[in-house]
């Protein structure tokens, strides 16, 4: 049955089987989160969740308009519309030790570190400045500074990459674990299951997310997936999963306390499946044939997570004044971010042979 | 008669091994499964078994002996009955006589080349872009055999992801048309098994970038179960997609799988030009009984060319063609290539230079004809290749060149390749890293020392 994403009815679905052996508490972090699902966020909180998913959708839209202008080139995706996956979930990292890896959508992961939109505005237009030095673009952006490693174009092989990260910190024994988000048609690539063996062998510290936005391109979900419930889809590794509501930001921190929780305590990892939504077309050429208007409006009218969380706002006493004085303030910051990366240099020909390698032969 | 109890190997590199220490005594019965004696290598130890039953009757080697040959006869066994005799001393010193030299194996001659279809006078001819005469071949292809289908990523209902597979599921239906998940590794082995079962798949890849997820079944499962199986079990599918840069779409996404796939025997490897060649090269490549990889090219799907109005073209594999001919210097190139390639020789003939320009249209099996009959009236030659420059088509011509046509050179044979990195994002940096007609014809000028 076709599932019906991001809407309230989508939690409802029961959990995951138990199996036989007692122990095998695969339901245990699903019933923990259905116990009190959304996060209790203090007012500062809620305002910079607020923030933060408005500059990256103000960001995205901005975005948008420069390729249509042909300033961004290539394949650009944007992140509309799954702006609480990234803050819900990275918003509880600890960023001094915690690492994330996601796919090409990455706009929105690298704003949601707080990473000047200036220099991911720059690497979109290919510029100097770049986080990339302009060499990367659009889905291949990462900033080891803040253990972000990208970026990665094959779909699914980001997967793999993460269980390495997560390898990696449990090897330092450095406390950290690794957010590796992937779509839901990357989650029918194969090295996503020979990772999710090996990381629950080893119960290496990682939480895998799918952003479950219905679609891979044009494929609906149903169409490429036998099993739609993709956070089931560990059950055989005796992973553990979650469904989420991928469209309210306090139910995914909400989820993200309790995965973060119980792999930092060496249990080994989660599968987190967020349900949301893309309202924009797949990259920014996409026939859009696939689904309706009404889809589309309906997801934005019932389920943004960017109003979701305002009237979250207003019923706590804040005012529209208040919330339109942020979005005047990113609006600002996002078109300073626009001249900047069109007014900043191309890349030096000479850097077209540098950072091939590191050593010298 | 005795049975000999040889030298056994404890592993297919084993040559030679010390018989350590002997189990039995001549004279003792043995019986299937018993040890018989210890062998060592530097490298293990090995109990030698008996298979048969009998009496040791004479032992050959004596125990602690060092550096016996694996096949040394090292002692007899009597069956039930026999008298014990001594051995023939022909069988105690094997192998007496040196062993007969090896046949040395002779390649084959290549069979002589086919030639283009003659179009006959007066046949009409519809400018099509290549996008359309790629799906016109797997369409005609496929109304004329049931056998075969397409499967891939957005191939059905998204109509192909560059538009490739427009309007095929409308007239053969899903169960020809088939949109797969984004799985290279699996639908690439699902299309190659089936191939294998008696189907003639033609897998779209989105690009061949995605292919390197399932480049061992191309090559491991797809290229060489003809000849691991002693040429019973055939592999007639067509890998096809874009292959090469497009724009700005970065390192992962930009890259040219023609030398990859080209440098592995089992394979052929077609990447054509024009409509014409794409539409006939195609329907060739589903035709054909062998694994064929069809490298496209994003950037010339758009472009129109003329295609004869023929019920059936079909061009032959293995065969470069002429695109221009000329008389100072050959252009030898493929896919995108050989647009810039002509691009470049008109700049030259403004010049005075003549080039002559060859579209190889099949990387493997390579027409060196073609290339050493042009090198012969030319006497120079360079190769302009989209892709990188090591170890690349253009690395294989230049050998040809050289171990073929080095009488006719009359300077040294050129490449001109994209620059030796991934390539990059800023549009600047990837113009640079591009290879483009001005340098085609640069290259041409230097070996033409003008
Ligand atoms: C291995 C591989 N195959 C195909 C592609 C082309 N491609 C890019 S994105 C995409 C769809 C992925 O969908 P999903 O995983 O749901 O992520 P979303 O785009 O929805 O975020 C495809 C098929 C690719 N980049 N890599
Ligand atoms: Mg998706």
């Amino acid at each position: 049955m076709a599932k019906q994403p991001a809407k309230p009815s989508v939690a409802k679905k029961t959990s995951v089987p138990t199996g036989d052996h007692p122990d095998f508490t695969l339901h245990s972090l699903q019933d923990a989160f259905e116990a009190n699902k959304r996060y209790a966020a203090d007012d500062a909180e809620m305002m910079e969740f607020y923030r933060q998913m408005l500059l990256i959708r103000r960001f995205e839209e901005k975005a948008g308009q420069l390729y249509g202008l042909g300033l961004i080139g290539g394949f650009c995706h944007l992140y509309i519309g799954q702006e609480a996956v990234a803050i819900g979930l990275q918003s509880a990292l600890d960023n001094d030790r915690d690492s994330v890896i996601t796919g090409y959508r990455d706009h929105g992961h690298m704003l949601a570190y707080g990473i000047d939109p200036k220099v991911i505005m720059a690497e979109l237009t290919g510029r100097e400045a770049g986080i990339s030095k302009g060499k990367g673009g659009s889905m291949h952006m990462f900033s080891t500074e803040h253990k972000f490693y990208g970026g990665h174009g094959i779909v699914g092989a980001q997967v793999a990459l993460g269980g390495g990260l997560a390898l990696a910190h449990q090897y330092n024994n450095d406390g950290g674990i690794c957010l590796a988000y992937f779509g839901d048609g990357a989650a029918n690539q194969g090295q996503v299951y020979e990772t999710f063996n090996m990381a629950a062998l080893w119960k290496l510290p990682i939480v895998f997310v799918v952003e479950d936005n219905q679609y891979a391109m044009g494929t609906a979900t149903k169409r490429s997936s036998a099993e739609t419930a993709f956070y089931r889809r560990g059950t055989a590794f005796r992973i553990p999963g979650m469904e989420v509501n991928g469209m309210d930001v306090l139910e995914v921190r909400a989820a993200a306390e309790i995965a973060f929780a119980h792999v930092r305590a060496g249990h080994g990892p989660v599968l987190m499946e967020c349900n949301t939504y893309r309202y924009r077309g797949h990259s920014m050429s996409d026939p859009a044939k696939y689904r309706t208007r009404e889809e589309v409006q309906e997801q934005r009218d019932h389920h943004d997570p960017i109003e979701g969380l305002k009237k979250t706002l207003i019923e706590a006493g804040k005012t529209e004044d208040e919330l339109k004085a942020i979005d005047k303030g990113i609006r600002a910051d996002v078109a300073q971010a626009a001249d900047f990366a069109e007014t900043s240099p191309e890349p030096g020909a000479g850097e077209l042979y540098t950072d091939v390698l590191v050593g010298e032969y | 008669m005795a049975i000999e109890l040889k030298m056994p190997a404890l592993s297919p590199t084993m040559e030679q091994g010390t018989l350590a220490k002997w189990l039995k005594a001549e004279g003792d019965r043995i019986e299937p499964g018993d040890i018989i004696a210890e062998i060592e290598t530097d490298k293990a130890t090995m109990e030698f078994e008996a298979i048969d039953e009998g009496v040791l009757s004479k032992i050959l080697i004596a125990a602690g002996t060092e550096d016996v040959a694996v096949g040394a006869v090292i002692a007899l066994i009597e069956g039930e009955g026999e008298e014990a005799a001594t051995p023939a001393p022909a069988a105690a010193e094997a192998p007496a006589s040196a062993p007969a030299p090896a046949p040395k194996a002779e390649k084959p001659a290549p069979a002589p080349t086919a030639k283009d279809p003659a179009i006959p006078a007066g046949t009409s001819l519809t400018s099509t872009t290549v996008r359309e005469a790629l799906r016109d071949a797997m369409a005609e292809e496929m109304r004329a055999d049931p056998r075969v289908f397409v499967m891939g990523e957005e191939v059905a209902e998204y109509q192909g992801a560059y538009k490739v597979t427009q309007g095929l599921l409308a007239e053969f239906g899903p169960k020809r048309v088939i949109d797969t998940p984004i799985t290279e590794y699996g639908f690439a082995g699902i299309g190659t098994g089936a191939a294998m079962g008696g189907l003639r798949p033609i897998v779209e890849f989105m690009t061949f970038n995605f292919a390197m997820q399932a480049i061992d079944h191309i090559i491991n499962s797809a290229a060489k179960t003809n000849y691991m199986s002693g040429g019973q079990m055939r592999c007639p599918i067509v890998f096809r997609g874009p292959n090469g840069a497009a724009t700005r779409v970065g390192a992962q996404h930009s890259q040219n799988y023609g030398p990859w796939y080209a440098s592995v025997p089992g394979l052929i490897v077609i990447a054509p030009y024009d409509a014409a060649d794409a539409k006939g090269l195609l329907k060739a490549a589903i035709r054909c009984d062998d694994p064929v990889v069809f490298l496209e090219n994003e950037l010339v799907y758009g472009r129109n060319f003329d295609v004869p109005d023929m019920d059936d073209y079909v061009l032959p594999i293995g065969k470069a063609r002429i695109m221009r001919e000329g008389s100072d210097v050959t252009i030898v190139s493929y896919s995108i290539g050989v647009g810039m390639a002509l691009d470049a020789a008109a700049t030259l003939a403004d010049e005075g230079i003549d080039a002559e320009v060859i579209d190889l249209r099949t990387l493997r099996p390579l027409d060196t004809q073609a290339i050493l009959t042009s090198l012969a009236k030319t006497n120079r030659l360079i190769i302009a290749e989209e892709g990188w420059p090591t170890c690349s088509i253009a690395s294989e011509v230049i050998a040809v060149c050289m171990e073929q046509g080095f009488d006719h050179l009359d300077a040294p044979v050129l490449r001109v390749c994209n620059e030796d990195v991934p390539l990059p994002y800023a549009a600047n940096l990837e113009k640079l890293a591009l290879i483009d007609p001005a340098r085609i014809a640069a290259a041409a000028r230097k070996v033409c020392y003008k």
